[in-house]
């Protein structure tokens, strides 16, 4: 089963949080070990692998890319294992200049700038997805979900550079 | 297993039929442990004749003979300071190797001959005694309490663990149960507890706050309340820091002043533990005044001493600054800002303290809840729990990992499998492959923590998964599965999937683990968070760059008659250049040095395809041919 359905959700790429988390709170309440306290014990180990699962599976789908990987998962979009060499020409430009200005960044607020600017990247990148997937443009839906990785990657690294200028800087 | 070492009164008992024996919620606490029970929702803490609900967490074992608990033993504590131990809950699951790590605080005086792995005794009363047995004496009292107060017999009971405990002290504490013939329903992490009592009492909805600051522990959790869902979204903590802490400030103050004025003491255990019970007092005191004073007697001399609330607060400054710094982490591995906060539930004897309060509140920009007793309302959330477990209430308590758990892979790296803050129950899995041609055995190095190299990180488990048939490097799949139950205890299990190899353990970390390694190494993975990441880039371009090395080597010596003299000498210098890059520290140069490695061996692969081509094709008719195709 896969993790929409073990929710009882469409497979789509738009999910309000709130729709999410009804559906999770409402499986969990079914399957949580504290449901099956002084049950026998095939019953519980079947819970706990249940409850596992709609963990598994909410997880997967609260945040927005790893819920498109997910889809894209399903309607047969391969991506290569994380931390893999970026085979995109584009990208691997976009990626070298951004390291650089990173690199660069000597400030707190240098830094939180292009995190901001890694982030609107993304929401945009997010918002065409919709449009890739309507499509079934397996090789549009792969290019943008590199990237996609790639910005969240880029977002991750600034977070970790910004905390240690504010340390040095303390 | 080393810790069940201890002799049981007897088996635990089965539940009856239901009615008969009641269900109660336990805080078994560093500094006072509370038992209460709920009746349909209403939770009430269970009082002892002169109306106390607090138990100190202190066990005596006097010269008179027998055992005694809480205000009691406080006294023979005071009067025979051997054979009384208070705060033993800092030494649950815990090896003498740990102790250094507590022997500033608390004076405990050890079994000699305690192993370094296995859980540490004490010699308290003139016997050897596990932390096991003590705290089996005051849920032995607190159920005492219960049943007295209840007239009823109760067997099972929902306890109460800080967030940040290890597996070690969570099994530690339900063997104590054990001891103490009660049946642990589920053991639950005190903020969730705390914000179950009062979430339930007030019908508050809503992002809230616990701030659980108490004789031992930190714990700052962050939990989404939503219609009878309580849903933990992140966590985090500090297992040794607490007001025993504060206490032992003012103590070791007391004791310098007596030096300076020339009192040339021997400080041992007893005078430390006169002057630690003398220091609580005064910290208390602080609380409603500007400033207290003490007397201080050791070996008959006296010595009097004065504390402003502003000295004390001078002393304490930095520990409560370290709360606020983990909770400001919390909220940002929540995806939140203090401003989402509705508001933040106050939990343990040290929030009483005005100088914490007036941080706390500062820090979220809204007064701290504190209408229900800090003392009190961890023991109304286990109680609630324990109604809802055996009635069937429709609560829901959602909680997380309080730390990552993955594998060492190549290069001293962590693979992160179980993300902390990770909602449980979880069963997660990861595939690794062989590094080497024809490797048959792989090492399963499981770890615990938030760097991202496995020395930093502290070490769970090691097992082997052997038997995997011999094939290409690359070719194995091996899969690692990781399952944490609603308990927090974690198995891990290893698969060869493409021939079935199975391996699985329990993982039962070694008792020598200290709390404030994992304290630390979440302050480190954020002090390191860029380095670790560097030294991450540098060790997979280290590994990568072994493994093409491995791989040509196999083809050179396979098909280096395919070269000729001059394309062999510079793939040999390309392969020299690669391999003095890799002993250096720069992560560009070895990239680099791989490319260029990569271009003078390409036609060398091309030439290589080509023949296998060629050979797997040689005298094939074209139905075998196309069988091959089929496969």
């Amino acid at each position: 089963m896969d993790h929409f359905a073990r929710l009882g959700l469409p497979a789509a790429l738009d999910l309000e949080p709130a729709t999410l988390d009804r559906a999770y709170f409402t499986a969990q309440r079914q399957w949580h070990p504290d449901r099956f306290v002084g049950h026998p014990p095939e019953e519980r180990a079947k819970a706990s692998t249940e409850a596992a699962g709609l963990n598994d599976a909410y997880r997967t789908l609260k945040d927005p890319l790893s819920r498109a990987v997910y889809l894209a998962g399903l309607n047969g979009v391969e991506l290569p294992g994380d931390g893999k060499t970026i085979d995109d020409p584009d990208l691997l430009m976009e990626a070298m200049e951004a390291r650089e200005a990173l690199h660069e960044a000597t400030t707190p607020e240098a830094v939180d700038a292009l995190a901001a600017q890694a982030r609107q990247d993304m929401q945009q990148a997010l918002a065409g997805l919709g449009t890739l997937f309507l499509r079934h443009d397996k090789a549009a839906i792969r290019k943008a979900l590199l990237r996609l990785r790639y910005l969240d990657k880029f977002a991750e690294e600034a977070r970790a550079r910004r905390t240690n200028l504010q340390r040095v800087k303390a | 297993m080393s810790l069940l070492e201890i002799h049981e009164p007897g088996e635990t008992p089965m539940p009856h039929a239901g009615e008969a024996s009641l269900a109660v919620g336990i805080d078994l606490g560093t500094t006072n442990s509370v038992v209460a029970i709920a009746r349909e929702g209403v939770p009430a803490a269970l009082h002892d004749e002169a109306g106390n609900a607090l138990v100190p967490s202190v066990v005596a074992y006097p010269e008179a003979g027998g055992v005694l608990v809480g205000e009691e033993a406080r006294l023979v504590m005071a009067r025979e300071p051997r054979n009384a131990v208070a705060s033993i809950k800092r030494l649950m699951g815990r090896g003498a190797a740990d102790l250094h790590a507590v022997a500033g605080v608390l004076p405990y005086e050890i079994e000699p001959g305690s192993g370094q792995t296995d859980m540490v005794k004490l010699r308290i009363g003139g016997k050897a005694r596990s932390p096991v047995e003590i705290s089996a004496e005051i849920l032995k009292a607190l159920r005492a309490r219960a049943e007295a107060a209840l007239d009823k017999p109760v067997e099972r009971a929902v306890i109460t663990v800080p967030a940040y405990f290890d597996d070690a002290a969570r099994t530690a504490t339900r063997d104590a149960a054990r001891v103490a013939g009660l049946e642990v329903l589920r053991l639950v992490n005190e903020p969730t507890a705390a914000a179950l009592a009062y979430g339930l009492d007030k019908g508050s909805e809503g992002l809230y706050a616990v701030y659980d600051l108490g004789g031992g522990t930190f714990d700052f959790s962050l939990l989404r309340l939503e219609k009878g869902v309580f849903q933990v979204l992140a966590t985090g903590g500090d297992a040794a820091l607490g007001g025993d802490d504060f206490d032992r400030a003012i103590a070791e103050r007391m004791l310098a002043e007596r030096k300076k004025d020339g009192l040339a003491d021997r400080v041992d255990e007893a005078a430390v533990k006169t002057a630690l019970v003398l220091a609580r007092q005064m910290k208390e005191q602080l609380s409603e005044r500007d400033q207290t004073s003490g007397r201080l007697e050791v070996a008959g001399t006296p010595s009097f001493h004065t504390l402003t609330r502003g000295e004390f607060e001078a002393m304490i400054e930095a520990p409560v600054a370290r709360t606020l710094e983990i909770a400001a982490n919390v909220l940002t591995d929540a995806g939140m800002t203090a401003s989402d906060v509705q508001g933040v539930v106050l939990v343990g004897g040290s929030t009483r303290l005005p100088l914490v309060r007036a941080e706390v509140a500062g820090m979220i920009g809204k007064p701290a809840l504190t209408d229900i007793d800090p003392d009190e309302v961890v023991a109304l959330g286990a109680a609630l729990q324990a109604e809802a477990l055996t009635g069937g209430g429709d609560t829901l308590l959602l909680d997380v990992t309080p730390l990552s758990l993955g594998l060492e892979t190549m290069g001293g790296i962590v693979e992160k499998v179980v993300p902390r803050n990770t909602p449980i129950p979880v069963q997660l899995a990861q595939e690794f492959t062989t590094y080497q041609d024809g490797q048959t055995a792989m090492a399963i190095h499981v770890v615990q923590g938030e760097r991202e190299m496995v020395a930093d990180c502290r070490s769970l488990a090691r097992f082997e998964l052997s038997g995997i048939p011999p094939m290409t490097a690359g070719a194995a799949r091996i899969r690692v599965s990781f399952a944490v139950d609603a308990d927090g205890l974690l198995a891990v299990s290893a698969e060869e999937r493409t021939t079935g190899v199975a391996q699985r353990i329990e993982v039962k970390p070694s008792y020598g683990l200290s709390h404030e390694d994992m304290a630390d190494m979440l302050y480190d993975s954020l002090d390191n968070a860029e380095t670790d990441m560097m030294q991450r880039l540098l060790a997979e371009a280290r590994v990568e760059s072994r493994r093409s090395l491995l791989a040509l080597d196999a083809a050179l010596a396979k098909d280096g008659a395919l070269l000729t003299t001059e394309e062999r000498a510079a793939i040999d210098e390309g392969r020299a250049r690669l391999e003095a890059a890799i002993t250096g520290d720069d992560r560009d140069a070895i990239n680099a040095a791989a490319e260029a490695l990569e271009t003078v061996s390409k036609p060398f692969a091309e030439r290589r395809m080509d023949r296998g081509i060629r050979e797997a094709l040689a005298g094939l008719s074209v139905g075998e041919l196309e069988s091959r195709v089929g496969e």
